[in-house]
């Protein structure tokens, strides 16, 4: 019933805004920012639960077809539950100080923020695509109403593309209801466990000299559209750059610190374990897709002048190793050792990432909210003498997406790359490429903003106040803890991780 | 509460507006609202009735009216034929909030409401061929009178042209129902006592098509369908959403409970040229709405487009077409009067255009926040996104659909997708244009009224009812699909 009520709160919060006609624009954000710490209370009183399902709540959909409203939380889930609380007050407290920001805004943040709740928790296609699509109606008005200039067009194809993207994924389960009458995450990944799904539909869909593996093969290559536009992985990442630029950059902190992150979960929970029977044959595409991303998202990055679109690429760049680490898995799964470690890898790359990456769009939250005028690398200089804590907290967060060993970003790219280094050797050894890349256009970016001689319009610009210090404090101690006990975070996802072997091991 | 009070609210409601002296005249609507409620409560009542006793007995009322011809006044209510008087309800309380403005000789409006509202009860409860087909003809001639006097672009070709239409395919259905009641041996009308007989396979090989015509023109069946966009766009707000929202379900109403189950053989022989027609239908009205200027002409041509998925439902004729065709009359029902009502209510009676170069000038998402909302999210409904009524529909037609006609499949995909394209350049036109700082500033449009808030927040919350938790409904219309009327469709191979 607690699940049911997390993700209540926020749409009756979106609610009661939408009714109190006499919140002015600082009550709303007010109102706003207190309310969505009630899920966060929620989520961490669940935390406190042990063992495999911590809280699960069911409710018929349509009789007698096996479709049902089926939540449930465990460890995986509820990291990425803690993420969204955390990630949403974030970027509701980063908007207080926005001009722009009124009672619509903040109504479509809590709304967006009670569809990810459903995302993170549902084992059952229908409520999962009832909360994904709906994420995408409060996403793309955010950006379009309170977006920059080009926003209306960086909105539309956000939209469409991810729309298209989810008709195939519909396509894709339809096809697996009708063959093995069930949609439910769970059902569908001991069938494929046991081998089924893929005779079940060929049965269904006979196509003539199509062996039955192939026809797995194109529905999972149709789900598989689907996510990687949220991830996104190239080639399916035009919509990002322009929607995370012209987004306002709160909105910005959702969208890369939690929309994509829907992208890595349902890689890892859904796609997984529900074609665990053809993941040999989709992995050389799946390892080519995601040592792409891995690549061009750095490449990217290094030749970006705008801040925003630098740090948007860094985010591609990063999602691409949750994608080699799952496009590993699919390739083996005979070591259960490096497996496991490619698996905790994903988990935690895409929580820390989640935070780190909404950090540092926060940092140019700042820096935007101090004036008005270009955004690009060579439009700052010298900023360390005028704003000197800025400029540490900020330069934290910057080391911490750099990959820095003690800070939270090290360990989820170290584990996957553990991990990928004994299933897929080349793969691994390319993308260690983005790496380096990584640190180049990031110490670049400190040296021009930071360092050199001052720019004469910065000279007036005031430090950190009181606000803005205790909100890069929370997240600087959320990146320094996972960093230092990354513990933490793996107690909460080990026995989803071990459940996920048991159904991906390996063909006999 | 027996589900008779549908019939009896609506047209006690006209005998009071009638009666009405001429001071009160204002009073008209208040009686409206009042006889809407009254109609929907007992439906809800009746629905729950069923919904908590599923195994007594389904009501019924037979009384003999011209007993020489065999001619029964026989009412009965199924699970379809309560979810469908309760959609009834829902559109017409939405109507009368919809048309609480109407200042025009509003007793004469509300009269013929009411006289529409009450036929299309009748047609839903009758289980006498005959009656039903009364029924039917009531609803024709207010038709005509509400577009006709309270209507605007067009108003006498609109109307013309649609109740043309309609005398034309009542034609039809009348020559059907005529061949059957000979056939049968000319004792009695009562349907079930029609359905059960067999008739010859050569007979039904003709009259299946007629009759199924005869009712398929009222559901805006692809090439039939022409009257629909000039009727509904003609037609003042009330009389469009009743037009889109129950009026095209009687013609799917009547195709599913009448021409099928008397006829299934025709049936047989003739269900791929149905499916080929509801999917052209749903393509072409998908691509036509994407090319037109007027708010009103793009939510006439989706209605177009969505009735064909309530056809392709019922060609497909098994549990999970005919249960995603009912289920689609309700959602298109609902979000029909939604669309309609916004554009031609809430944005009409104050811009004075549905032009959708000259509304951009309006800033509407600015200046009249609450119906852009409004209408965005019955655009997420009309475009069938998860969560909403549409949804369930959709994908109940396409699961069966993939089932009878899988290759179909392809092009109702393209159907969707074309759909999403035009809802949303519609939504973005009309309510989100792109301006320059330089334009002049929008001039500040009066805010939403409470009958306008209530009625939109009335179809919205249950279309998201439905779309979140569709099992009631569909536990109904799976306890109307067991009736002996369907056995012979539902065993078809």
């Amino acid at each position: 019933m607690i699940l049911l009520l997390l993700i209540l709160v926020p749409f009756l919060g979106a609610a009661l805004l939408g009714v109190w006609s006499g919140a002015d624009r600082r009550n709303a954000g007010r109102f706003a920012l207190l309310w969505s710490l009630l899920p966060l209370a929620c989520v961490a009183w669940v935390g406190g639960r042990s063992g495999g399902v911590m809280e699960e709540w069911k409710l018929e959909w349509i009789p007698d077809a096996g479709m049902d409203l089926c939540f449930t939380v465990d460890g995986i889930s509820w990291l990425f539950l803690i993420l969204t609380c955390l990630v949403v007050s974030f970027s509701l407290a980063a908007s207080l100080s926005s001009e722009r920001a009124n009672r619509a805004y903040f109504s479509l943040i809590l709304i967006l923020e009670g569809a990810l709740f459903g995302v993170f928790t549902a084992r059952h296609f229908i409520p999962w695509f009832l909360c994904w699509e709906l994420t995408l109606i409060p996403s793309y008005l955010l950006i379009r109403l309170w977006g920059g200039s080009g926003a209306p067009r960086a909105a539309l194809r956000f939209f469409i593309m991810t729309l298209g993207g989810s008709a195939f994924m519909l396509v894709g389960f339809l096809s697996l209801q009708l063959s093995v009458g069930t949609m439910d995450f769970t059902k569908l990944g001991n069938l494929a466990a046991l081998h089924q799904l893929a005779p079940a539909l060929s049965k269904t869909f006979p196509v003539a000299g199509m062996a039955p593996q192939t026809l797995l093969v194109i529905v999972a290559l149709a789900v598989f559209l689907g996510l990687a536009v949220k991830l996104p992985v190239v080639p399916f990442h035009a919509w990002l750059p322009a929607a995370y630029a012209e987004a306002p950059t709160p909105v910005t902190m959702l969208l890369t610190g939690l929309l994509s992150k829907m992208g890595v979960y349902g890689l890892l929970r859904i796609f997984l374990p529900v074609f665990a029977e053809v993941l040999p044959s989709l992995a050389p595409l799946l390892t080519a897709l995601a040592v792409a991303t891995v690549l061009l998202g750095a490449v990217a990055a290094l030749a970006q002048t705008d801040l925003k679109r630098m740090i948007a690429y860094s985010s591609v760049n990063h999602l691409g190793y949750c994608a080699l680490a799952i496009a590993a898995v699919a390739a083996a799964q005979t070591d259960r050792g490096a497996v496991s470690a490619a698996l905790s890898g994903t988990v935690l790359q895409a929580i820390n990432h989640g935070i780190i990456a909404s950090s540092l769009f926060f940092g140019i939250h700042i820096l935007e909210s101090r004036g008005d005028g270009p955004r690009g690398l060579r439009d700052f200089g010298g900023l360390r003498v005028q704003m000197p804590v800025f400029c540490g907290v900020s330069g934290i967060a910057v080391f911490a997406s750099l990959g820095l060993p003690g800070l939270s970003g090290f360990i989820g790219e170290f584990l996957i790359f553990k991990g990928t280094f004994t299933l897929t050797p080349w793969a691994a050894v390319i993308s260690v490429i983005g790496l380096l890349l990584t640190a180049v256009f990031l110490l670049r970016m400190i040296r021009l903003v930071f360092h050199g001689p001052l720019a004469a319009r910065l000279a007036k610009w005031p430090d950190l106040g009181t606000g803005e210090r205790a909100l890069f404090g929370l997240a600087i101690a959320l990146i320094v803890i996972p960093g230092l006990w990354p513990q933490a975070l793996l107690q909460f996802s080990n026995t989803g991780i071990l459940q996920l072997l048991d159904l991906l091991r390996p063909i006999p | 509460m027996n589900p008779a009070w549908t019939i009896l609210s609506a047209f006690a409601g006209v005998l009071l507006v009638l009666l009405l002296p001429s001071r009160f005249a204002g009073l008209a609507r208040v009686i409206a609202l009042a006889a809407s409620i009254v109609g929907v409560v007992a439906a809800a009542a009746g629905c729950l009735q069923r919904l908590t006793h599923p195994e007594a007995k389904v009501w019924d009322l037979n009384l003999p009216w011209v007993p020489e011809l065999g001619i029964h006044f026989h009412l009965s209510a199924n699970g379809i034929s309560l979810t469908l008087l309760l959609l009834t309800g829902l559109v017409a309380v939405a109507g009368v909030l919809f048309s609480w403005n109407v200042s025009h000789r509003p007793r004469a409006f509300f009269a013929w409401f009411l006289t529409i509202i009450g036929g299309v009860y009748g047609v839903f409860l009758s289980r006498d061929v005959f009656l039903l087909f009364v029924c039917y003809e009531v609803v024709i001639l207010p038709k005509y009178m509400l577009i006709a006097i309270w209507g605007s672009t067009n108003k006498e070709y609109g109307a013309m042209k649609l109740t043309m239409y309609s005398i034309g395919g009542s034609a039809l259905i009348l020559i059907g129902l005529v061949v059957a009641y000979a056939a049968a041996g000319a004792t009695s009308f009562d349907l079930d006592f029609l359905a059960s007989v067999t008739y010859s396979s050569s007979l039904q090989a003709w009259a299946f098509p007629v009759l199924f015509l005869g009712f398929a023109v009222l559901a805006g069946m692809w090439p039939f369908h022409t009257w629909a966009p000039t009727g509904h766009v003609a037609a003042p707000t009330a009389a469009s959403m009743l037009l889109a929202g129950v009026v095209m379900k009687l013609g799917a109403y009547g195709a599913l409970c009448v021409a099928m189950p008397l006829f299934p053989q025709g049936f047989e022989q003739w269900k791929w040229a149905i499916a080929l027609l509801a999917v052209v239908g749903i393509v072409y009205g998908a691509l036509t709405a994407l090319a037109q200027k007027d708010l009103k002409f793009v939510i006439g041509y989706s209605s177009v487009s969505h009735m064909g998925f309530v056809l392709l439902g019922l060609a497909v004729a098994n549990q999970w077409g005919l249960r995603g065709a009912i289920l689609q009359m309700i959602s298109h029902g609902i979000i029909a009067g939604l669309l309609f009502g916004i554009a031609g209510r809430v944005v009409y009676e104050r811009t004075h255009t549905r032009d959708l170069t000259e509304l951009q000038a309006f800033d509407l998402w600015k200046s009249l926040p609450g119906a852009a909302i409004a209408f965005t999210l019955a655009t997420a409904a009309s475009m069938g996104l998860p969560g909403f009524s549409g949804f369930v529909a959709e994908i109940s037609v396409v699961i069966g659909l993939w089932r009878a006609f899988p290759w179909l499949t392809l092009a109702v995909a393209i159907g969707i997708i074309i759909t999403g394209a035009f809802s949303l350049r519609a939504m973005h036109r009309a309510f989100f244009p792109v301006r320059k700082p330089s334009d002049t500033p929008a001039q500040i449009l009066p805010s939403l009224t409470w009958s306008e808030i209530s009625a939109i927040s009335l179809l919205l919350v249950v279309s998201l009812a439905i779309g979140i938790y569709p099992k009631p409904w569909v536990v109904l219309i799976d306890d109307g699909l067991r009736s002996s009327l369907f056995h012979s469709i539902l065993s078809l191979p």
